[in-house]
């Protein structure tokens, strides 16, 4: 079991609000993930489901019991540092035994348990090593090999892969999201990575300034962003937002329209908008196209296949498709 | 290129030249002593018999028969031992809730500990002697452990607390997601990443305590007097003892110096490099 549920919790650091009074529920076996800008408050907010941090007010409920004044030892979760957290001075097998040992689990038990982690994680010759003659990677399944065997009521990862070279991501993504599948916890996982964000969720947590902007499957944020911030921060590349005349045709203050839903074209159209090639970046599979020109949107990216050739000064036509703008009214929202 | 061989020469050369030289200065007045305490108290006031004269261990023997220099050196080994672990078992705790726990007031604890050492010992001297009298625990060795413990503790908390404050937070914080006790913490965790910095503190400690002669003096007689009291009983205005005296003071300052010298590995890295590199 691993429900957790936030009740007008408050946190201050000294003077400043870092998170006003803020409302979530996280479902038992949901993988839910905050994403926001640097300083949004995502960090606080896993930490505060931990007990790292002590909440200035309202309450904090694992399994329908109020957790709030229980010390993070007694709170059954298990956490994922960005800096791996390990035990510099305990070899891997020590590391992963740990907090087994804490919960005075019997050796047989342990070993079993450790030997099932390495062998998932591929970490079966590393068990001797110290922390410190590992790689990153490795390190990094040592931190996840950790947390897996104690069973916890739900995992929190606060930005576990960013520490990692891009290839090594897409991997430890993968074996994430696995595991997650496999093994039905909760899990809560904090990232700036749009990618990680959309493809391990179940649902998006988009915080703004300690806010919570939308709550949604990645596909409802995509879809039908509740606000300006959500539809500009979900999607990559981000989605267009133009202001001006364009937008007044709408009868809105703003609108938005993805890379993905506009066609590009180099002979003139009827209705269409007219601007000027800035860069574009051939990606083999897609290219990014940067347009100048266009009232109330300077640049406007466009998404378009990886064969279209223009270059740098073209002039083009961009005829957006109508059923895919997105409305905003004047205080941001979603006009539906 | 000419700078580079300048300096080079320099590494090879001038840099031991200047460490042996600083090492001589430093080396010298040790020298010096065991160099007198093979004198005899005549030899050693006579210019005559600066540098060549007939070795005796008359001084030695003396130490020995007269004045029972091993009742002194036991009581400093037992009061600087147990002043140092009583000093680490309470300092351990503090600083480690300092660096890991702070509050709006840690930094001016702090400084308040600090400020203590700014007190002069000659300050407190009727009051603690009053009080050591009336508690009845003048001339024992509980009073002089305690003593030492109390004057060292916040050199002690300092130095931990600096230690403490290299471990990353994160390590703490993941065992206590592990669900580690407070004690655990300090067992499992916080000594044996700190260990290298706890050393250095311990010999530090434990070099003060059996240096110490305001207190060792002035609240014992006999019973619990250490070995600083004896050099400070050896002392005769006059200066006709010194032989004697050299002799009473290289006893005393040998086995410092001998640790020192087996323990400066880890008291250099200690003192330099911190906790947890
Ligand atoms: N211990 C602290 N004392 C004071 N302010 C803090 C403390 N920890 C965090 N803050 C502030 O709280 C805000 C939220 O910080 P937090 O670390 O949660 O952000 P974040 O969303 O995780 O950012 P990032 O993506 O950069 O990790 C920031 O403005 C930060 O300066
Ligand atoms: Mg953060």
């Amino acid at each position: 079991m691993g429900r957790i549920v936030l009740e007008n919790v408050v946190k201050n650091f000294g003077e400043t609000q870092v998170i006003p009074p803020l409302n979530l529920t996280i479902k038992d076996g949901e993988f839910a993930v905050f994403v926001g800008p640097s300083g949004c408050g995502k960090s606080t907010l896993l930490r505060l489901i931990a007990g790292l941090e002590d909440t200035t007010a309202g309450k904090v409920v694992i399994d329908d019991q109020d957790v709030t004044e229980v010390s993070p030892s007694k709170r059954g979760l298990a956490m994922v540092f960005q800096s791996y957290a390990l035990y510099p001075h305990m070899t891997v097998r020590k590391n992963i035994a740990f907090p087994m040992r804490m919960a005075g689990m019997d050796e047989a038990e342990q070993n079993k348990r450790i030997e099932a982690a390495a062998t998932a994680l591929n970490l079966t010759d590393y068990l001797d090593r110290k922390p410190g003659q590992l790689s990153g990677g490795q390190r990094q399944r040592v931190a996840i090999g950790r947390a897996i065997v104690r069973e916890p009521s739900a995992f929190l990862f606060d930005e576990p892969l960013s520490n990692l070279d891009a290839a090594l991501r897409v991997g430890m993504r993968l074996e994430i999201s696995e595991m997650h599948k496999r093994m039905k916890t909760t899990m809560v996982y904090v990232t700036h990575d749009q990618v990680e964000a959309m493809t391990m969720a179940d649902k998006i947590v988009v915080l703004q300034a300690g806010v919570i902007e939308q709550v949604g499957s990645p596909l409802d944020l995509y879809h039908a962003p509740r606000n300006v911030f959500v539809a500009g921060f979900i999607g990559s590349p981000k989605m267009n937002l133009l202001e001006g005349p364009e937008a007044k045709k709408h009868k809105a203050k703003t609108i938005g329209i993805r890379p993905e839903h506009i066609e590009v074209s180099t002979k003139s159209k009827k209705g269409a908008w007219k601007g000027t090639v800035g860069v574009a970046e051939h990606l083999g599979s897609d290219t990014f196209i940067h347009i100048h020109g266009i009232e109330g949107c300077d640049p406007l990216t466009v998404r378009a296949a990886g064969d279209v050739a223009v270059k740098h000064g073209d002039t083009v036509y961009l005829t957006p498709d109508p059923k895919l703008i997105h409305k905003f009214d004047d205080e941001g929202l979603r006009i539906s | 290129m000419a700078i580079v061989a300048q300096n080079s020469k320099f590494g090879t050369f001038g840099r031991p030249i200047l460490a042996w030289a600083v090492a001589l200065l430093f080396f010298f007045p040790i020298f010096w002593l065991v160099f007198t305490s093979f004198k005899t108290d005549a030899d050693a006031v006579n210019p005559e018999f600066l540098f060549f004269f007939t070795p005796t261990l008359e001084n030695y023997a003396n130490m020995t028969e007269n004045y029972d220099y091993w009742h002194f050196a036991t009581n400093s080994i037992v009061t600087s031992v147990l002043a140092t672990a009583v000093a680490l078992v309470v300092g351990i705790p503090a600083a480690y809730a300092m660096a890991f726990n702070p509050s709006r007031h840690t930094k001016d604890i702090l400084m308040w500990m600090l400020s203590t050492k700014m007190l002069p010992a000659a300050a407190v001297l009727y009051p603690m002697t009053f009080l050591a009298k009336g508690l009845g625990i003048y001339d024992t060795h509980f009073v002089i452990i305690l003593v030492l413990t109390l004057v060292n503790l916040p050199i002690v908390i300092w130095m931990l607390f600096t230690y403490f404050k290299e471990i990353p937070k994160d390590i703490i914080e993941a065992a206590q997601m592990d669900g580690i006790s407070t004690w655990g913490e300090i067992k499992e965790i916080l000594i044996p990443l700190a260990w290298g910095g706890i050393a250095a503190t311990a010999l530090l400690t434990f070099i003060f305590c059996w240096n110490e002669a305001y207190w060792t003096v002035r609240l014992t007689t006999t019973e619990a007097s250490t070995l600083s009291a004896l050099i400070e009983g050896n002392r005769a205005p006059e200066g006709l003892f010194f032989g004697r005296l050299s002799a009473v003071s290289a006893a005393a300052v040998g086995p410092i110096v001998v640790l020192g010298w087996f323990c400066q590995k880890q008291l250099v890295r200690g003192l330099s490099f911190g906790a947890v590199k």
